[in-house]
């Protein structure tokens, strides 16, 4: 009897570990920033709790420029990063042969470096004098005022070339998997390359489509420092919203609204997002 | 329903040549099976057939038209892959009317002959299941049915039972043969499993190195190879070097090298050979101990006289249904014996006697002393 009872509480117990990081690093500070975003004060006075939604309301009047800016972006970004990594990425696993893991790296290759590090180096290319714009400007491609930095566009880029691997990955994951032969079997069955790649290849990429789609979209929505070292005033973005409010005002009620408005707008997307491609299906 | 044939067919990638220079006809409804081992190149024939592979040159006629050049989703022609193929993605139904909704039949028809189809496989009512769901046996009907319901002129069938267990394996072959019998529809069938190739075949091609060696009904091929790597590639042979002496009518004397003299039946021959290599079943052959002269058949029924070679038993196996004996002649050729055990009295005969082996010319073929090249 005892042994029984042992034997049905042992998963339990072995989730243990994972359930109490997850309380402590996760649920507490969670529910921390929540509870946060219902109080006012300030730092020299103190934080009193209101249970009102007004740091919200108020966020959302004064913010809503920057939060649609950011969607708008983190949609741009997902759309760019899928469009060029899922040919790469196709051709990698179908043709890649022995050498597979050898494009792979190359393409990870540059992540080695750090995050910043990398951001500061397209600092360094889309400078106004720098190399790239240095050049054209000599040749007389473009005008002399012409500049990138400080614009939507250096964001993007930026954010397009940071963000690749997220969504590239686990593309290649899913395409790789696929069975070849499958291809055979489509052409068997009457159907031309393009209809095979609409009816099998792609639905069958979903998975992968989804889950590079919110590892993009999601940490782009939020990202500061794209936009913090490529772009310019009229380029911000709602993660540098939340960061001045945090850390520059001290806001710190102000700050936990707008992060919750953030995430619950993400969520409401990724179910949306989710029910289109039937992703639930598939992996469920 | 539809005939294949196949002209000068070769395939070359890059410098390998995997099929060179094959004709073959099949007959319109016929069961023909492709036998060779891996690398053979009966898998690359198949695909050439199917359109996955295009010929190096050669025609490929699918009833009256040349589809050589043709890719596989214009050809009449449907497939069942070695690991199926099936679409994970889609349910069982789905998969089955994959290739009618691509031909843009109705939604009504598509669902008749889906449900038809896999009442012919033996899985009615399993349409909305997941390809995951189902067991490998079941998703091998999956995939006859996803290809018949299309109606081919001719299915292509490549080791569709290899991942299967024996007993399952067993069972599918004779299922594969009624519904092939049921549907009339011509079927090509890779296989490098002799037995299954014998079960289900009205013909076998047996092809070994890029070319086909020999075709022919099931039978023909095991008691009459025509090369000696059908001899030893489809059951055991036994092959005796000889030279041809003389032919008389229907039979050829040849010298063997251990010295006696056989006859072979001239039309089994090969043509314009003076050095051959004699040969015989392992179950057409008598043993006698060496002095008993007179039994083994003595006279054949034709009036020849009995083949026969001495030779010493090096190894006596009983195996219950029979006995085999391993036995070795003067030149050093390995001869075996299968002896079925008719009686309780019957003593083997023990390893390092002498014996008379004899057998009946009617069963001795002959083939070319290099022929085959194994």
């Amino acid at each position: 009897m005892a042994g029984e009872g042992r034997r049905k509480l042992t998963p339990y117990l072995l989730t243990l570990p994972g359930v109490g990081f997850l309380v402590v690093f996760f649920a507490i500070p969670m529910a921390t920033v929540f509870s946060v975003s219902f109080q006012e004060g300030s730092l020299s006075q103190g934080f009193t709790f209101t249970g009102h939604w007004q740091n919200y309301t108020d966020t959302l009047a004064r913010y809503d420029t920057q939060l649609i800016r950011s969607l708008m972006v983190g949609l741009i970004v997902t759309i760019m990063t899928l469009v060029i990594s899922y040919p790469m990425m196709y051709w990698i696993a179908f043709r890649g042969g022995r050498r597979k893991n050898i494009y792979l790296l190359l393409i990870l290759l540059p992540f080695f470096t750090p995050f910043l590090i990398r951001t500061l180096m397209w600092k360094t290319i889309f400078a106004d004098e720098g190399i790239l714009l240095g050049f054209l400007k000599d040749v007389g491609l473009v005008s002399d005022s012409y500049q990138v930095l400080a614009t939507m566009t250096a964001v993007i880029s930026g954010m397009v070339y940071n963000f690749l691997p997220f969504m590239a990955l686990p593309l290649y994951v899913s395409l790789e998997k696929m069975d070849p032969r499958l291809l055979d079997a489509a052409a068997d069955l009457y159907s031309s390359k393009r209809q095979a790649f609409l009816k099998v290849t792609l639905p069958l990429s979903y998975p992968g489509l989804f889950a590079g789609s919110l590892l993009t979209f999601i940490p782009a929505v939020g990202d500061p420092i794209n936009p913090e070292l490529l772009g310019g005033v009229n380029t911000t973005m709602i993660g540098q919203v939340v960061q001045r409010e945090m850390l520059t005002n001290n806001a710190y009620p102000r700050g936990s609204a707008i992060s919750f408005m953030l995430m619950a707008v993400i969520l409401i997307g990724v179910f949306l997002y989710a029910r289109v491609l039937g992703t639930e299906e598939m992996t469920g | 329903m539809s005939s294949v044939h196949l002209e000068g067919v070769t395939k070359s990638f890059k410098d390998m040549v995997a099929v060179d220079n094959i004709d073959l006809d099949v007959r319109e409804g016929e069961f023909l099976s492709f036998l060779g081992p891996s690398g053979c190149g009966k898998t690359t024939t198949l695909r050439m057939i199917g359109g996955f592979e295009q010929p190096t040159s050669g025609k490929i006629f699918l009833g009256e038209d040349n589809v050589a050049g043709l890719p596989a989703y214009k050809r009449n022609v449907n497939t069942v892959f070695q690991s199926y193929a099936l679409f994970p993605h889609l349910a069982v139904a789905e998969n089955v009317g994959y290739g009618l909704k691509r031909k843009k039949v109705g939604k009504d028809e598509t669902k008749k002959r889906v449900e038809e189809m896999l009442e012919l496989v033996d899985l009615p009512g399993y349409g909305d299941r997941r390809i995951n769901q189902m067991s490998g046996g079941q998703q091998q009907r999956v995939a006859l049915a996803r290809a018949l319901v299309n109606r081919p002129g001719v299915l292509l069938l490549d080791e569709p039972l290899g991942a299967l267990d024996l007993k399952l394996r067993k069972q599918m072959q004779l299922e594969l043969k009624r519904i092939q019998s049921e549907v009339g529809i011509t079927f090509i069938y890779v296989t490098h499993d002799q037995e299954e190739a014998m079960t289900m075949s009205d013909r076998i091609a047996v092809m070994n190195a890029g070319h086909f060696e020999q075709i022919g009904a099931p039978q023909d091929i095991y008691e009459f190879p025509a090369t000696e790597f059908v001899a030893s590639f489809l059951g055991a042979s036994n092959l005796l070097d000889g030279d041809v002496e003389s032919g008389d009518g229907g039979m050829t004397r040849v010298k063997l090298a251990v010295g006696s003299t056989v006859s072979v039946p001239t039309n089994r021959m090969p043509a314009g050979a003076g050095h051959v290599r004699v040969g015989v079943r392992p179950e057409k052959l008598h043993i006698t101990g060496a002095g008993a002269t007179g039994d083994g058949g003595g006279t054949s029924a034709n009036g020849h006289g009995a083949n026969a070679v001495e030779a010493q038993v090096m190894v006596s196996t009983y195996i219950g249904v029979s006995t085999s004996y391993e036995c070795r002649t003067s030149d050093g050729s390995k001869i075996v014996v299968y002896v079925q055990n008719l009686g309780n009295s019957a003593q083997p005969i023990g390893a390092g006697a002498t014996v008379r082996l004899s057998w009946d010319p009617e069963h001795t073929f002959a083939v070319g002393a290099n022929g085959g090249g194994k």
